[in-house]
C-alpha cells in the first residue's frame, strides 16, 4: 500500500493556500470603473507607435505623409454636416467605448485565468481515463502494472468536473461574462447566434454539461470499483465486466468528448466552428493523460514503490508521448493550414486574433508542443532514461497549458492578457488539488492490481 | 582447417533464441543467422552492435527538408511567383504553411528510400544476387545457425548443439 508522505502533502497544502491567496488578490485587483482603467492605461504607456515602412517604401517616403501625393485643395467646398464639436464628442465617444471593452476584458481576465486552469487539469483526468478505457478494450499485455496509476489520476475527474460545472453555472447566471453568447443584450444584436439559440442556451447548456461530468464520473466508478474487485476474484468476471464497460465508455466518451469541447470552448467565438475541434481537444487532453501517467510513474517508482515497473513500460509510455504530439501538431496544423489557405472572413478571424494578439504564445506553443518531443524523444534509448522523460514532460504540460490558454483567452479577454499573477495562482492553486486528491486516491487500494488476467505478461514485459 | 563450419538446423523460434543464448554463454562463436523473417530480440541475444541506420535515416529526413524549402523557394518565390487566393507570393516565410505538406512529404521521401538503399548496400544486396544462405528451407520455416568450430572438439559441440534443440547438424568443412 502506498502512504501519502506528509512532504508531498504539505507541498500541495501549501500550493493551494498560495493559489487561493493569489486568485483573491487577483479578483481584488481588477479595476471597479472606467475610472481605475483609465488611470492603468496611462500608467503602463507601450511607448509612442513606431512606423515602419512598408515592402518597397523609402524612410522618405514614410516622413511625407503624403506619400508623393500632394494635397490639392478641391474647388468644390465640401460640405459635411457634422460641426467641429460634434465630430470632437465622436472622438471622445470612441475611446469610452474602448475604455469600457478593455474594462470588460480586465474583470473577465482573473475568471478566464482559473477557467483555463481548471478546464487544464480537469482535462488531464479525463485524457487517462480515455487511456485506462482503451487499454481495457485493447487488451493490453504491457500496461496492467500501471492500472492503478492510472486509476488514481482518474480521481480528480469528479471534483474536477464539479468544479468545471460551478464555473459554467457561474457564466450562467452572470456572475461573469466568459460566454458572449450568454449575454442576452448581445444576443438582441446577432443574427448568427440567435439562429444558434435552440443549442446554445443556458439551461440546455447546463443540462449538457451535468449529463457529460455525471456519465463520466459513473464509469469512472464502476471501472475502478471492478478493478479492485478482481483483485481478490477467483475468476475474471469482473474483469469481462470492465472490458465491455471500457468499450461502452469509448463510445459514450468520443461523442461527449466533442460535444464538451464545442460548449465548454468553442462556444466562447460562438461566430467561429471547425469540424475537427473535437478531436483537436481529445489530442491534447490524451497527449497530457499520458504525460501525467510517466510523471506520477516514475515519481512513485523512485520513491521505491511499483517494483515490477521497469524501463520498458517508461519507454512504451515514452512512445505515446512521442506520438499522440505528433497527432496533435497534425491536427493544428489541419485546423489552421486550411483556414488559413481558404482565408474566409468568417473563418479566419479566429486565427487573426490569435497571431496579431498572441503570436508569441500561439507558435511558440506549437515550439513547444512539437518540436521538443520530436526531437527530445525521437531516439529509442532517450525514452528509457527517466529524467530525460521528466523533463519531456514538463515541456509537453506547459504546452498544453499554453493551447488551453490560447484556446480560452483571446474570445475572454482579448489583447489584454498577460499571463501574471491570477494566471499562475490559478495554475497553483489547481495543482496543488490535483495532486491532493490524486496522491490520496492512490493510498486507497494496492499499487498491485494483482487480479488482472494479463498481470503476468505485464510484470515480465520487455521490449 | 581453418574454417570448419557446423549448420544447426532449428523449427522453432523461441528455441532458436534460446539456442543462441546457452552458445554464447558456453563461448561458442556463431558466425550467420539465417532466419524466414525477423526474429524479435536475436540481434540482442547474438550481441551485435546496435544499428546506426535510424542516425542516417535522420539525416536524410533533414536532407529531404532542405531540398524541399529549397525547392518551393525557388519554384514559387523566386522563379514564377503567382498570386494564389490573394496570397502573393513574396516572401517565403509568409507562404510558409502552404508548403509544408510538400516538406513534409519529401523528408518521408528521403527518409524512407535513402534508408532502403543504405541497408542494400550495407547487407551487399542488389538484384539479380545469387543468394547466399546455405539451405533452402530457412527461406520457408527452418532457422539456420552457424557456429564456428575453431579449435574445439566437433563432437563435443555437435553433442552440444543437439541439446540445444536443434533439428539437423551438419558439418561444412571448406578446405
Amino acid at each position: 500500500m502506498y502512504t501519502l508522505s506528509s512532504k508531498l502533502k504539505l507541498f500541495s497544502i501549501i500550493l493551494m493556500v498560495v493559489g487561493l491567496l493569489g486568485l483573491i488578490y487577483g479578483f481584488i485587483a481588477v479595476p471597479a470603473n472606467i475610472e481605475e482603467v483609465k488611470e492603468l492605461i496611462a500608467h503602463d504607456d507601450h511607448g509612442e507607435v513606431v512606423e515602419m515602412p512598408l515592402p518597397g517604401q523609402t524612410e522618405d517616403e514614410l516622413e511625407d505623409d503624403a506619400q508623393g501625393f500632394d494635397f490639392v485643395p478641391s474647388e468644390h467646398e465640401v460640405n459635411t454636416e457634422r460641426t467641429g464639436e460634434e465630430v470632437h464628442k465622436m472622438a471622445e465617444d470612441a475611446e469610452l467605448v474602448h475604455l469600457e471593452h478593455v474594462f470588460h476584458q480586465l474583470q473577465n481576465k482573473p475568471w478566464a485565468a482559473v477557467y483555463v486552469a481548471a478546464f487544464f487539469f480537469f482535462m488531464i483526468a479525463l485524457g487517462v481515463l480515455a487511456f485506462y478505457a482503451v487499454q481495457f478494450a485493447a487488451q493490453a499485455g504491457w500496461s496492467p502494472v500501471l492500472f492503478r496509476v492510472m486509476e488514481g489520476i482518474t480521481a480528480y475527474l469528479l471534483p474536477g468536473g464539479i468544479i468545471m460545472f460551478v464555473l459554467l453555472a457561474l457564466s450562467g447566471f452572470h456572475f461573469n461574462h466568459l460566454f458572449v453568447w450568454m449575454d442576452p443584450e448581445v444576443v438582441a444584436h446577432d443574427e448568427i447566434i440567435q439562429n444558434k439559440q435552440s443549442y446554445l442556451n443556458v439551461p440546455f447548456f447546463l443540462i449538457r454539461a451535468a449529463i457529460y461530468i455525471a456519465g463520466w464520473a459513473l464509469f469512472r466508478y464502476y471501472l475502478t470499483r471492478n478493478s479492485r474487485r478482481q483483485d481478490n476474484a477467483t475468476d475474471i468476471n469482473w474483469y469481462k465486466k470492465n472490458f465491455k464497460l471500457s468499450a461502452g465508455f469509448l463510445v459514450f466518451f468520443i461523442v461527449t468528448e466533442s460535444m464538451m469541447s464545442w460548449d465548454w470552448i468553442m462556444s466562447l467565438d460562438p461566430h467561429w466552428f471547425s469540424t475537427l475541434f473535437g478531436w483537436y481537444v481529445f489530442s491534447s487532453m490524451f497527449v497530457s493523460g499520458i504525460t501525467v501517467i510517466a510523471l506520477v510513474t516514475i515519481y512513485l517508482k523512485s520513491r521505491n514503490y511499483l517494483p515490477f515497473v521497469n524501463d520498458s513500460h517508461i519507454h512504451d509510455l515514452a512512445k505515446f508521448m512521442f506520438g499522440i504530439s505528433i497527432f496533435w501538431t497534425y491536427l493544428w496544423f489541419s485546423q489552421f493550414m486550411l483556414i488559413w489557405y481558404s482565408n474566409i472572413p468568417e473563418e479566419v478571424t479566429y486565427f487573426v486574433s490569435r497571431i496579431e494578439d498572441y503570436g508569441l504564445v500561439f507558435f511558440g506553443m506549437v515550439a513547444l508542443n512539437f518540436i521538443f518531443p520530436l526531437l527530445l524523444l525521437m531516439n529509442s534509448d532517450f525514452k528509457r532514461v527517466n529524467w530525460f522523460v521528466v523533463m519531456t514532460g514538463i515541456i509537453i504540460l506547459l504546452g498544453h497549458y499554453l493551447d488551453v490558454y490560447v484556446m480560452v483567452m483571446p474570445a475572454t479577454v482579448g489583447e489584454s492578457w498577460f499571463i501574471g499573477i491570477p494566471e499562475l495562482s490559478a495554475l497553483a492553486f489547481f495543482g496543488g488539488l490535483f495532486i491532493f486528491i490524486v496522491f490520496n486516491s492512490l493510498t486507497k487500494a494496492p499499487l498491485h492490481a494483482k487480479g488482472n488476467p494479463f498481470m503476468k505478461e505485464s510484470e515480465h514485459y520487455h521490449y | 582447417m581453418a574454417s570448419k563450419v557446423i549448420h544447426a538446423l532449428y523449427t522453432d523460434d523461441d528455441l532458436l533464441l534460446q539456442a543462441v543464448r546457452q552458445v554464447k554463454e558456453a563461448r561458442y562463436s556463431i558466425g550467420q543467422i539465417y532466419t524466414p523473417f525477423p526474429v524479435h530480440g536475436l540481434d540482442k541475444a547474438m550481441g551485435l552492435a546496435p544499428t546506426r541506420l535510424a542516425i542516417t535515416s535522420f539525416i536524410y529526413g533533414i536532407i529531404g527538408l532542405l531540398v524541399a524549402v529549397a525547392m518551393m523557394n525557388f519554384i514559387m518565390i523566386e522563379d514564377w511567383p503567382m498570386d494564389i487566393g490573394g496570397k502573393p507570393s513574396f516572401s517565403f516565410i509568409q507562404n510558409m504553411p502552404a508548403f509544408v505538406p510538400i516538406m513534409f512529404e519529401l523528408t518521408v521521401f528521403f527518409a524512407a528510400h535513402l534508408m532502403v538503399f543504405t541497408f542494400f548496400m550495407r547487407s551487399k544486396l542488389w538484384p539479380f544476387k545469387k543468394a547466399e544462405n546455405p539451405d533452402v528451407r530457412t527461406t520457408d520455416d527452418h532457422f539456420l545457425m552457424e557456429v564456428m568450430v575453431g579449435n574445439h572438439n566437433t563432437e563435443e559441440l555437435t553433442d552440444f548443439l543437439f541439446n540445444t534443440g536443434a533439428s539437423e547438424i551438419k558439418l561444412i568443412d571448406n578446405k
